[in-house]
């Protein structure tokens, strides 16, 4: 499980350690029933406090991303996947809220920005065949 | 770890009111401050804040002028038996003999402590590639502070003190050491107090923060509760303005025209609901980093 912890972003460590873990499963790279890092070796392996790692743990369970066995091991939940594409979808929307304010700010239409995107997407397509 | 923070046992370091002049320099100012018992404690101050004085006075190597120094309930300058025996301490200067061998400097601290862990004290020699036979003066600066840190960590200790531990050494050793300081508190109930002006690694590792600042505590907290209150809040006004109204729990601000952006200590919605009062737009609202809290607190 690759994590990655910037302090200079601003964004709380628990809060980083949530968002990574969700993509994480969202995308497949954390399967159900995959077991996480216990506390203790993620806080050391990411030096960070084990009551952060803790905290980011329970945030998870609450979302019902992961579940805690009786055996003390947290686990990725089985209705990860269903809860999965509205994962994605979450994720998508912060990345397209930044652009629209982006746009608003340099004073492009909405509309410039839908066809801008379908132009991408066409380029890429065609890089992608050509490969 | 499981224990709900802060725990509800009797604080580890207990100090109220300490007052310390060195000549007519004030360096603590009726200073209190109480460091609960397990996790991480960071404190953090500029050059000449007081911290190493803080930290003399909780090892017993400084007497209080005035005020009262209470650790595990004892004052360490009246008992240093009670109270230095359970410190595991890792000083700036990291002052050790240099005549001695590492294998020499292990045996010898072992002496002071009854609880000293022979076989812990050996996997960390070699966790952290400590020769044995080589001489503490020829030791690198990095190895040094490993060393300094073995016997830190060797006996055991209830309480870690570590006083700027990562100054001027290379990452690899500070994550050594930041790797040490999670260890020993990820074992029940034990503490640490470290200093440190390297504010991201006091981010990662510390539980509660305590900013010291021209011998004062500034402010003292746990580390969710500091950057939850803490935004960077930019607002747009309806027209320029030469001094923009104030907003609740402003700290400082900074902008021209129509355009400004506020320090402030206060939760999020709160905040909006202040700047939507005073008729601007929020046109951005930002976390903010405990270095970027510390310079807008000892700034303003």
């Amino acid at each position: 499980m690759q994590i990655h912890i910037s302090p200079n972003d601003g964004v709380p460590i628990y809060q980083q350690i949530v968002n990574q873990i969700k993509y994480l499963v969202a995308s497949g790279r954390l399967a159900a029933g995959e077991e996480l890092p216990a506390i203790r070796v993620l806080a050391e392996r990411l030096i960070v406090n084990p009551n952060t790692v803790a905290r980011a743990y329970r945030e998870l369970e609450t979302a019902g991303i992961v579940e805690k066995r009786r055996t003390a091991g947290t686990y990725v939940s089985d209705q990860g996947s269903p809860l999965a594409r509205r994962e994605r979808l979450k994720i998508l929307t912060e990345r397209i809220d930044l652009l629209l304010a982006e746009a608003r700010h340099m004073d492009i239409a909405i509309e410039d920005v839908a066809k801008l995107v379908q132009q991408r997407h066409s380029t890429m397509q065609t890089i992608r065949n050509e490969e | 770890m499981q224990e709900p923070f802060p725990s509800s046992a009797p604080p580890i370091v207990d100090i109220r009111r300490v007052t310390r002049q060195f000549g007519n320099k004030t360096a603590l100012d009726d200073l209190s401050l109480s460091v609960p018992r397990g996790g991480v404690f960071g404190l953090i101050g500029g050059n000449g804040a007081g911290k190493t004085t803080l930290i003399k006075h909780i090892l017993g190597m400084l007497k209080a002028q005035s005020g009262t120094v209470r650790v595990f309930g004892l004052d360490p300058v009246q008992n240093p038996v009670g109270t230095l025996g359970r410190i595991g301490y890792l000083s700036e200067d990291r002052d050790l003999p240099n005549w001695m061998r590492v294998g020499e400097l292990m045996r010898y601290t072992q002496a002071f402590f009854p609880n000293w862990d022979d076989a812990y004290s050996e996997e960390l020699r070699q966790a952290f590639d400590l020769d044995g036979q080589a001489r503490i003066k020829n030791l690198s600066r990095g190895q040094r502070a490993r060393a300094g840190l073995l016997i830190a960590l060797a006996h055991r200790p209830e309480l870690l003190v570590l006083d700027e531990p990562s100054s001027g050494l290379d990452p690899v050793v500070r994550r050594d050491i930041l790797g040490a300081i999670i260890r020993t508190i990820a074992d029940e109930g034990r503490t640490v107090l470290f200093s440190s002006h390297l504010l991201d690694e006091v981010e990662r590792v510390a539980d509660r923060v305590a900013i010291i600042h021209q011998g004062r505590i500034l402010l003292t907290a746990p580390m969710d509760e500091i950057k939850d209150t803490h935004r960077r809040i930019t607002l747009r006004f309806g027209q320029s303005l030469d001094n923009p109204p104030s907003l609740v729990g402003t700290l400082s601000f900074a902008g021209q025209g129509a355009e400004w952006t506020y320090i402030c200590s206060g939760e999020s919605s709160q905040l909006r609901r202040a700047a939507e009062a005073i008729g601007a737009t929020v046109v951005g609202d930002d976390a903010m980093t405990l270095d970027e809290i510390f310079v807008s607190r000892i700034s303003n």
